[in-house]
């Protein structure tokens, strides 16, 4: 393999057979990286490969069990984050590191050793913040900003440190188009500045636009090296998942049947502090389509959600009406009898009980509406009726799993998902509303889930998809309307969408929202 | 007569002060002890004994605070250490103070104890009205006012307090960015510890120079309750011991007096204005978020 000598004096970062073992997993086994000077240099792998694991030894958040990390040429041991920022690591997180409840400056001032007063140290994140072109207020409140706002944070307080290596942690996955682009501006500079920077995603196109070299990791292991600018996508994916990547297949819908659902002119206050508002919403879905909703993360996804499902009731009966029916003030169950369906975001602790076995998390959800098949007099559970639906739902989905009936905390991410869309395809519901249906599921679950939504529209059901995944609203709507700051923008068919269209309605920079307004009038 | 009735108001508000300011500090690291009634009670038995052996109040101050500190350390090290669940462990260790402060003080019951001199400055002290209020009161009356500034400047003002806010806000970034989180909330929780001794000492060895069983009385649970009342600031706990200490006062005021209203009624009033205060102040929600510490009572276990 790799036997460049560790005394090149142009590699600042060398990795050497670093292992880290969770019980019996090998979460990274043996990784060899090597990061040269000035360089944009690309992890790439899928949800589980153990990008993270590795970049958390590397700023010394875990501890290695075997292997050896060279530093500048010399061995170092990174046993705290403390020591990484010493060496002149610095990191961005995926998850952000960030105090809601403390101003930004109070923030970056948290992660720099050194007593420089409060005020100084906003004045120099302020003036840093414009050079880079990353505008931040060190006054404001971090529970009040953006996804993207909070990201500027981030990078504002590595960069104070001023590092030689940055660590950035799937940087893109909150941010829109535009401000991707400005991101890669940042980094390319950063780069022309003599910095290095390790680049953690799996988003193939930006790897090949942006880095110099790339290393590819699968299930713990490092597969490959190379240069990003000589691959296609389609090579980098089949070194990135091992097998060919299928996109799910999409028949161009045939008539657009009877409306399913719609939201008529719904508003909601905001329930907490720092949630987003509703702002008249109107959206109408028919059987036989699928509408994909976009947008930046904490724009009011989250809310819309909880208010179709009915975890949120309307004022009025009238702002959501499901197969006709008046929902607005009706609970959750009593719009699952209506023929809906719902998945939620978070799959641990909201779309199933972490401890509880796949078979009553399918009970839990499906009392209300399937009471005569799943409950006997005196409320008595019918095990082998719910065990035999389990299994069914489990063999259509194609969930893989170690036990007969094991508890949903013991599936994979991607196995618990397709359980939980199985377990609401598994009643045929005319309407159906998913949020995030692929967040952190490996492609190959991804593919299965979008082919089944596809499949369900087709067949005459009404679908809704809420995702910040923007290649795969591509891959399945009909058509794509856009979230920002509360309100929703008209759906935009998918063959006038673009990627920079839906991209300007994220930034909120079209007033393309205001158009309901005209038409209500 | 009514500069009598605010001395002994300030009497009453001072160990509440004491107890409250030290929880604050606790809480704002993200710890929820709720053993304040144990340490306090821990640190009145050992105030008054140690006082009564050596004849100096300042040695059962002094032995009071140490015995709070390491009685919170067991707290510490059950609930950071070996992650016990902070509710139940807080209410035991009040449990276990009643009883072991009960079964050491025995020997001490009906014996007269140490009374604390008061502070006495040559004409200040004289000056009418005010003169015994500011400048004749006991030594312990000055440290909680010290105590509640100190506090309130080490919170807000100094890089360490924001430090130790921060790991209250959310204890999993701050872990990732190098701070060490356990040994921070070891040293909040052995303050807090610290206090409710000190304020225990204040009951036995000044507010009434006896031991008596249970002597606390419940203050520990009013100090718990004045942390969330003052919305975890030093100064509104300021505000709200004397508030409460004038009420308990009232109460006393009012029996003398024989006015017809219940003595449970007015003693159950300071978690009556608790309840209050906190439907009053949550329909702010925006400022109670920034004020409540997110992580209050939720254990941290670092993965290694």
């Amino acid at each position: 393999m790799d036997t460049t000598p560790l005394a090149n004096g142009r590699n600042l970062l060398e990795v050497r057979g670093l292992t880290k073992i969770f019980g019996t997993l090998k979460a990274c086994d043996q990784i060899d990286l090597t990061i040269a000077k000035g360089e944009i240099h690309a992890l790439l792998g899928e949800n589980g490969a153990g990008k993270s694991t590795l970049v958390k030894m590397l700023f010394g958040s875990l501890e290695p069990n075997a292997g050896q990390i060279h530093w500048n040429g010399q061995l170092a041991r990174i046993t705290s984050p403390g020591v990484a920022k010493k060496l002149g690591i610095g990191m961005v997180f995926q998850h952000f590191s960030l105090f809601e409840a403390l101003t930004a400056a109070e923030n970056i001032a948290l992660s720099l050793a050194d007593d420089t007063p409060i005020g100084t140290i906003a004045a120099k994140a302020r003036a840093l913040s414009y050079s880079y072109g990353l505008p931040l207020d060190p006054d404001s409140l971090v529970g009040d900003l953006s996804v993207g706002e909070r990201q500027r944070i981030e990078i504002i307080r590595c960069l104070l440190q001023t590092p030689d290596l940055i660590i950035l942690d799937e940087p893109t996955s909150v941010l829109t188009p535009q401000e991707a682009d400005r991101l890669f501006e940042t980094l390319e500079r950063l780069r022309s500045e003599g910095k290095s920077i390790l680049y953690i995603s799996h988003r193939l196109d930006e790897v090949r636009r942006l880095c110099d070299s790339a290393t590819i990791m699968r299930h713990g292991k490092v597969v490959g090296h190379c240069n990003p600018r000589l691959e296609t996508p389609s090579s980098l994916a089949r070194m990135m998942v091992g097998t060919e990547v299928k996109n799910a297949e999409r028949t161009t819908a045939s008539v657009r049947g009877e409306e399913l659902l719609s939201i008529c002119g719904m508003s909601r206050k905001p329930a907490g502090p720092f949630s987003t508002p509703l702002k008249n919403i109107w959206l109408s879905v028919a059987g036989g389509e699928v509408i994909g909703i976009a947008g930046v993360a904490g724009n009011g996804q989250g809310e819309l959600f909880e208010a179709v499902s009915g975890e949120a009731l309307q004022e009025s009966a009238d702002a959501i009406r499901i197969r006709g029916k008046s929902a607005g003030r009706m609970g959750i169950s009593a719009r699952r009898l209506l023929g809906a369906a719902f998945v939620p975001e978070e799959r641990l602790g909201h779309g199933a009980a972490p401890r509880m076995r796949l078979s009553d998390n399918l009970l839990l959800s499906r009392h209300a509406t399937d009471g005569k098949a799943f409950v006997a007099g005196l409320g008595l559970i019918k095990s082998g009726a719910i065990q035999k639906a389990a299994q069914r739902i489990i063999d259509v989905m194609d969930v893989r799993k170690s036990a007969p009936d094991p508890e949903a905390a013991a599936l994979s991410g991607g196995n618990l998902q397709k359980f939980i869309i199985g377990r609401e395809l598994d009643r045929n519901p005319a309407v159906m509303v998913v949020n995030q249906p692929t967040w952190g599921v490996d492609a190959g679950a991804a593919a299965r889930i979008r082919q089944a939504l596809i499949e369900l529209a087709r067949n005459g059901s009404a679908v809704l998809v809420i995702s910040q995944d923007l290649d795969e609203l591509f891959e399945i709507s009909d058509s794509i309307a856009v979230m920002h700051n509360g309100e929703l923008s008209k759906p935009i068919p998918i063959a006038d969408a673009t990627l920079e269209r839906i991209g300007l309605l994220m930034g909120g920079a079209e007033p393309g929202h205001l158009d309901h307004a005209k038409e209500v009038a | 007569m009514f500069e009598d009735i605010l001395i002994t108001i300030a009497t009453a508000a001072t160990p509440l002060l004491i107890a409250a300011v030290g929880e604050v500090v606790v809480e704002r690291s993200g710890v929820l002890n709720l053993g304040v009634e144990g340490m306090m009670v821990m640190g009145a038995v050992t105030g008054f004994g140690v006082a009564l052996t050596t004849g100096s109040p300042w040695l059962g101050v002094l032995a009071a605070i140490i015995v709070g500190a390491l009685f919170s350390l067991l707290f510490g090290f059950l609930t950071l250490t070996l992650v016990t669940n902070q509710v139940a462990t807080g209410l035991a260790l009040t449990l276990l103070g009643l009883g072991l402060s009960g079964m050491l003080g025995e020997s001490f019951v009906g014996l007269p104890g140490i009374k604390m001199d008061y502070i006495h400055i040559p004409f200040l002290s004289e000056l009418p009205f005010v003169g015994k209020l500011l400048f004749g009161q006991d030594p312990l009356f000055y440290v909680s006012l010290l105590l509640t500034a100190g506090v309130a400047y080490f919170l807000f003002r100094t890089r360490a307090g924001l430090t130790l806010r921060s790991i209250g806000d959310n204890h999993t970034s701050a872990h990732a960015l190098g701070i060490k989180v356990i040994a921070i909330r070891y040293l909040a929780v052995m303050f807090g510890g610290a206090c409710a001794g000190l304020a225990g000492a204040y009951l036995s060895l000044v507010y009434t120079p006896q031991w008596i069983e249970n002597m606390t009385a419940g203050r520990g649970w009013i100090a718990l309750a004045l942390v969330v009342f003052a919305s975890w600031r030093p100064w509104r706990i300021l505000a709200g011991a004397y508030l409460f200490g004038a009420v308990s006062i009232g109460q006393l005021h009012a029996q003398a007096l024989g006015i017809g209203v219940p003595s449970q009624l007015l003693s159950s009033l300071p978690y009556l204005a608790t309840v209050v205060v906190l439907v009053l102040i949550s329909r702010n929600r925006r400022l109670t978020m920034v004020n409540t510490p997110a992580s209050l009572g939720r254990p941290f276990v670092p993965d290694r």
